[in-house]
């Protein structure tokens, strides 16, 4: 195995378009390191780029959005100051993953780069309508966060492509997001089922919406319907009930350890009414 | 809630001091089994079978031997060629060989066929991908009810035991048939009979710290071995069968244990690690990973049960039976007898009658779980009376007092019960604030009876005096559970010295006579008794010493508060001479002053517990949490108040998992899908409540102190508590563990559909 410290995303994706064997960008090691120690996946590559300048910084974009860098710990967005104002759902879905130790290793770009279905940052991504800036041998590009995954363990990214940061867009007024995930238990659990909720507000009607699931396909899934479901509503019990049939329609699990079909599908719905419920009064302004 | 009456008298039983080895487990200084090291040692690793069942037909090893740092390979012929088989437990030496390394086939996903020993973990790992190995799959079954359908494989001709009728499926290896009186006649007297079916999965004993060991084994046939078990002497006479040594020969040492709970009573690397050490003529070291601890380690019996119980319109219970089939995975041994005995042992009963399978199927071989086989019992039976209470408007304490077993009790399973307090816990729990609090909507309330027999067993303890007066107290028992802290508190008790001036150690085998592993809530028991008689005897040896130094007879001194002091005005009038003015001067008086006791104690006492439960779910997930707990147990007397709370609070905490998350679920290849805690849910600290605890205390008579074992009883009731909770918040009864929110939702569903 041999290990690469680049000090810049050129040089990295250099790395990885003349690797032959098995690749791996090291940044949290939360997964690439538990699957090397458990024989799983042994790189013959391995890239560090935790060490390029800016990795670990939260910024303030010009236009009033979000810049993280692909080496942030979720430790780190929970305690930033103002990212958890404008993106509550996002941060609280990064918080959910692992235990303490966890957090201060994992990373959003990991979470997504993973291409677990169950992954607990993705739907709420997905949901914000963030997107990826990508390095490559040919240049730069940005993706939107729900084209990465392509299948379970499968992203979009191509060899020698490298994700370099990760953008969240201006928040603006009246608008929340919230996630929510079941587990059977009380923490440091895998998603039976995700869903992530984005709205904006005029007065008591929603404008905007966006609602995202984890868990219930082989990937992480926006599902558009569902949004379309909330959109002129003022969240009333129809709009509700419209929401989880769109939500559970846009199901295709999986019977497995974790949960049964019947149960993902049916328990989407509920997640669902309840995130919204939650991003409905926080786009009111509740903040608790 | 230690009774007043039985307070008095006591110095230190009954303390709270800290414990001896609590600031090496929070430094970090103390030796676990992976801990363990020897210059020059190899590291050892083990090939497992992918399949649940195949004939093995060829192992070629020639590749992985050529691999670099490569210096052992043993497969089942470099064991030993001169045990049998036999029917039932009478081969048990040739089962555990055969679970240990796989003989001509795989019996279970995860059975061991290899093992290699080199120069680094990391290339035993890789030698290990070198061995080729040939299958041929073979048909296999996991599930009990279908092992024993006629058209099941089966995994091996000739096990059943001779109490096993005729005309079963050669996969049943046992059969036990108890109880008394006309069970027909009684169900014709009753108001109101319910039976119903419940079935439970395989859990793990989910220690934290995996099996390790290091061996090292010379051509000359002596041997040293350090593990991590909870019987040192057990491994010893095993490995030397195994492995045709002498057993004085090998001489094992118990490290410290995290966490045991029965699963570390059976005997898996140590002998590969022998063979291995002896073959390489290096010290070898041998540690499971975490999936290897859930595919090839000790899992409890899944069950498969009916119940039927009658009952009167006044809660007198008339009839009860019940049949008990338990999956144990590829060999004899699952321990459905003690699921029979324990089912209906909570209650006096004029009709009683129990039978129980012990079945075969391709998975691992089941091992000792915190009162084998009672748990599951308990779950289906307290499920019965709970749907008979609930059905004729009864209160579920107040009929469980009416039909409970006391002294004199002709019990479910024979014997006359001698002094209990199963009563006294129903009491308890009837004046505990908890059982009267009131409920939120959505939530229930669930209580439940558990007993086990609690176990005596052979025991040697030695108690070595140095010339400051301090005491060395050596015990055969691994402190599973705070033992270190009770022996001492017992010894410090008759010796009259100060808890701290006692150090308390687990001896290796060569230093103390055969100690029965720390199983059966034995410990503070059986090696508790033998620590107050090596005291004892330390004492006469002290007075001895006294009586010489005034010259007088050696029963006109008696010993008080740690002196020697003269029996009585007769005796003559001598100041009370300490311990350590006695010992200084030892070596001029007679030398070293020892004390021990060698026996195998057969008074331990039975012991009964009532659990409280409320719990709440969320009827459109299915999510369970318990929010209130609370164990009311006898233990015969709390020695170390605060380690039997701990233990108390443990079976509850195991049985929640138990009840709603845990499992061993296979795939329809019979392979293990969830070999690691991610997807093996055991409970994290935040799925727990504060579990409260009441110490009942009804003296054992069997024990100079009255204790009664308590590691076990705890788990005894928590499954049918917690089912009888979660029945009553989801207004469904639940009948099948673990309660995972998938099975709360489905039975809602059909619930609603019948309804």
């Amino acid at each position: 195995m041999r290990y690469h410290t680049p000090d810049n995303f050129d040089e990295a994706s250099a790395l990885a378009a003349q690797a032959s064997g098995t690749t791996r960008f090291l940044a949290g090691g939360t997964d690439v390191l538990v699957q090397l120690r458990s024989d799983i996946v042994t790189p013959d590559d391995l890239i560090d780029i935790k060490h390029i300048p800016g990795v670990r910084e939260i910024t303030n974009e010009d236009h009033g959005g979000w810049r993280i860098g692909v080496a942030v710990s979720g430790a780190e967005m929970t305690e930033h100051p103002r990212l958890e104002l404008d993106w509550p759902g996002v941060v609280e879905a990064m918080d959910l993953i692992g235990s303490t130790q966890v957090q201060g290793r994992a990373t959003l770009v990991g979470n997504l780069c993973n291409g677990s279905p169950a992954a607990d940052a993705v739907p709420a991504l997905a949901a914000a309508g963030a997107h990826v800036t990508v390095v490559g041998p040919n240049g730069s590009r940005e993706i939107a966060v729900e084209d990465v995954p392509t299948g379970p363990g499968k992203t979009c990214l191509e060899k020698g492509e490298v994700i370099s940061a990760l953008h969240l867009p201006r928040r603006g007024h009246a608008a929340g997001d919230a996630y929510l995930r079941f587990i059977p238990r009380t923490e440091m659990d895998i998603a039976v089922v995700g869903a992530a909720i984005n709205l904006r507000l005029d007065g008591d009607t929603i404008t905007e919406a966006r609602v995202a699931l984890g868990a219930v396909a082989p990937t992480v899934r926006l599902v558009p319907k569902a949004g379309a479901a909330l959109i002129g509503s003022t969240l009333d019990e129809a709009a509700l009930d419209k929401l989880a049939r769109a939500a559970r329609a846009a199901c295709n699990p999986i019977d497995d350890r974790r949960g049964t079909i019947k149960f993902r599908t049916k328990v989407a719905g509920v997640l669902a009414q309840r995130a919204a419920k939650i991003a409905y009064a926080r786009a009111k302004g509740d903040r608790k | 809630m230690a009774l007043d009456d039985q307070k008095g008298g006591f110095k230190f039983i009954g303390t709270r001091p800290n414990r001896p080895d609590g600031l090496d487990k929070v430094t970090g200084r103390a030796r676990f089994g992976a801990d363990a090291h020897a210059s020059g040692m190899l590291h050892a690793a083990i090939l497992r079978s992918p399949h649940a069942h195949a004939r093995i037909k060829k192992i070629d090893t020639s590749r992985a031997e050529a691999a670099k740092g490569v210096k052992a390979i043993v497969t089942r012929a470099d064991f030993t060629q001169s045990l049998q088989p036999a029917p039932g437990m009478k081969g048990e030496n040739w089962n555990i060989l055969e679970n240990v390394m796989a003989g001509d086939t795989a019996l279970y996903d995860g059975h061991a066929v290899a093992a290699v020993a080199a120069t680094s973990a990391l290339a035993a790992k890789d030698a290990l991908k070198l061995i080729e190995v040939e299958y041929e799959p073979l048909p296999h079954v996991t599930d009990v009810d279908k092992a024993m359908q006629a058209d099941a494989p089966v995994i091996r001709e000739g096990v059943a035991a001779g109490t096993v009728p005729k005309g079963l499926h050669p996969n049943v290896a046992g059969y036990h048939e108890s109880g008394h009186g006309d069970v027909e006649a009684g169900f014709a007297e009753a108001d109101l009979v319910v039976e119903d079916h419940f079935v439970t999965e395989a859990t793990h004993q989910g220690y934290i710290e995996p099996h390790a060991c290091l061996a090292q084994l010379g051509a000359d046939g002596k041997g040293e071995l350090w593990c991590c078990t909870q019987g040192h002497w057990n491994v010893q006479k095993v490995c030397a069968a195994l492995l045709d040594l002498e057993t004085s020969q090998l001489r094992v040492t118990a490290s410290e244990i995290g966490g045991g709970f029965g699963g570390k009573t059976a005997v898996f690397i140590e002998p590969v690690a022998l063979a291995l050490s002896r073959k390489a003529n290096r010290p070898v070291k041998l540690v499971m990973s975490r999936a290897e601890v859930f595919r090839a380690t000790g899992p409890t019996s899944s069950t498969s049960m009916d119940v039927k119980i009658g009952m009167k319109k006044d809660g007198t219970i008339t009839a009860a039976q019940g049949v008990f089939r338990l999956q144990g995975g590829a060999f004899p041994g699952a321990p459905a007898d003690m699921t029979a005995m324990c089912a209906f042992a909570p209650y006096a009963l004029k009709n009683v009658h129990q039978i129980g399978y012990d079945v075969m199927t391709n998975r691992p071989k089941q091992a000792a779980y915190r009162a084998p086989g009672s748990p599951m019992a308990a779950f289906g039976v307290e499920s019965v009376i709970d749907e008979l209470c609930n059905q004729l408007g009864l209160d579920p304490l107040d009929t469980r007092l009416k039909n409970a077993s006391h002294e004199g009790t002709k019990a479910s399973y024979g014997p006359k019960f001698q002094r209990i307090g199963l009563v006294e816990t129903l009491e308890a729990a009837k004046a505990h604030p908890h059982y009267t609090a009131p409920l939120k909507p959505g939530q229930g309330r669930g209580i439940s009876c558990g007993f086990w027999f609690n176990h005596g067993g052979e025991t040697a303890v030695s108690l070595a005096l140095s010339e400051d007066g301090t005491v060395q107290l050596a015990v055969g028992t691994p402190d599973i559970g705070g033992s270190r802290a009770s022996m001492a508190l017992m010894a410090a008790e008759v010796l009259g010295v100060p808890y701290d001036n006692i150090r308390v150690i687990i001896a290796d085998t060569a230093s103390l006579g055969y100690n029965e592993i720390s199983h059966g809530s034995r410990v503070t028991y059986a090696s508790g008794l033998a620590t107050i008689k090596a005291a004892e005897d330390a004492v006469k040896k002290l007075c001895a010493r006294a009586a010489a130094k005034w010259g007088i007879p050696e029963d006109a001194v008696k010993w008080e508060d740690g002196c020697a002091v003269p029996s009585g005005p007769n005796a003559g009038e001598f100041p009370p001479m300490p311990i350590a003015e006695i010992t200084r001067k030892m070596g001029a008086t007679g030398g070293p002053i020892c004390g021990h006791f060698e026996a195998t104690p057969e008074g331990a006492g039975v012991s009964f517990a009532t659990h409280i439960v409320d719990s709440e779910v969320d009827p459109e997930t299915g999510k369970t949490s318990v929010v209130r707990y609370t164990v009311v147990q006898d233990a015969g007397k709390a020695i170390h108040p605060t380690y039997v709370e701990g233990q108390f609070q443990g079976g509850a905490a195991q049985g929640i998992g138990w009840a709603l998350n845990e499992e061993y679920i296979y795939g329809e290849d019979g392979r293990l899908q969830n070999p690691l805690f991610l997807d093996y849910r055991i409970p994290v600290a935040s799925d727990l409540p504060m579990i409260d605890t009441v110490i009942v205390e009804v003296p054992n008579p069997g024990h100079p102190y009255g204790v009664r074992g308590v590691g076990e009883t705890s788990i005894c009731p928590p499954l049918a508590a917690i089912a009888n909770a979660v029945s009553a918040a989801a207004g469904v009864r639940m009948r099948q563990l673990p309660m995972s929110p998938p099975r709360i939702l489905e039975a809602l569903e059909k619930q609603a559909g019948d309804g």
